[in-house]
């Protein structure tokens, strides 16, 4: 190559070599987007769940975060209700 | 997940316009009278080493600051600069190997700089591959920072190798190589498509980096809440 007179025709591998920069940076753009929708959906999704369990469990949990007032006169209120079933029964 | 903040959005922008004028002035530089076209390849090649082995400096950095403040945000900024990083440096090995063949008559020659590139690259390979292997977050994060920290002494080495030993890579920044094969001097117009490169791959980098740290603080919300869900 260095006792030639005329430049090489090299252009193939130019080409050869923008086109693979380009595609592996193409790629991995790609890949970030789709990462980035694929957890996107999953966010969603266990947020869609965690809201459904919110809804099925709360029975002790609601008692929980009542008030100490509100719960024992929620209390009083349910064991006078048993109280007129059993009579009624 | 936060909308895209608008910073971001504008680098998303200068990145594309900058990688696409680069582009141009790269194919528009004078042609190498030995080479030919394939020299063109060297704007694109040395504009992506420069910035993958500033990732992996960085990598080291944030793994110094990770140990030294267990933060897991700082193992977070090391994997988006690990990450980068790895996929600008497997480009500048391809378009070395390309180049070479036309210049060195080979694709691949086992040369100090070449070697140290590839062991470079194997090494952060393995960085991930120990990460998959390990499921509880802090320890993961100690010994990704304590691998990046050790690995990041391989960028150096990588920059150096054809100023310590003998090799026939050219040495394009700070110095010449007499036994280089396939050195050149540039022109005006080579230096400011080299140049524009450089500034080209360093907002790309930056661009790329801050997509991959939001990724990393998604994929982190995710994990929080699965063991949410699942406790």
């Amino acid at each position: 190559m260095f006792f030639q007179e005329a430049t090489p025709d090299t252009s193939g591998y130019m080409i050869a070599g923008y086109v693979i920069a380009f595609l592996v940076m193409g790629l991995y753009v790609f890949s970030l987007y789709l990462r980035s929708r694929n957890l996107r959906q999953d966010m969603t999704m266990l947020e869609e769940m965690e809201d459904s369990a919110a809804k099925v469990i709360p029975a002790p949990e609601q008692e929980r975060r009542r008030s100490p007032a509100q719960s024992a006169g929620r209390k009083r209120a349910k064991t006078v209700t048993k109280r007129s079933q059993k009579k009624s029964s | 997940m936060q909308p895209k903040p608008l910073a971001l959005k504008i680098i998303d922008i200068v990145a594309l316009i900058t990688l696409i004028v680069a582009t141009y002035l790269a194919l528009s530089a004078p042609t190498e009278r030995v080479m030919g076209e394939v020299q063109k390849v060297f704007y694109f090649h040395i504009g992506t080493a420069w910035t993958a082995l500033l990732g992996f400096i960085l990598a080291a950095v944030f793994s110094v600051v990770y140990l030294i403040t267990k933060d897991l945000r700082w193992d977070r900024l090391q994997v988006a600069a690990i990450e980068v990083s790895l996929v600008f440096f497997f480009i500048t090995i391809v378009l070395g190997s390309i180049w070479a063949r036309p210049a060195w008559n080979t694709w691949w020659t086992w040369d100090p700089r070449l070697t140290t590139a590839a062991i470079t690259e194997l090494i952060y390979i393995a960085y991930f591959m120990l990460r998959q292997g390990i499921d509880d977050p802090d320890r993961r994060a100690r010994f990704g920072a304590v691998y990046a920290l050790v690995g990041g002494l391989s960028a150096p080495i990588t920059f150096f190798a054809i100023r310590l030993f003998r090799t026939i890579h050219p040495v394009v920044i700070g110095g010449s190589n007499p036994e280089a094969e396939g050195a050149f001097s540039m022109t005006p117009d080579m230096r400011t498509a080299f140049f524009f490169a450089l500034f080209a791959f360093t907002v790309l980098f930056i661009d790329l980096f801050w997509n991959r740290i939001r990724l990393g603080s998604l994929q982190d919300q995710v994990e929080q809440l699965k063991l949410k869900v699942s406790m």
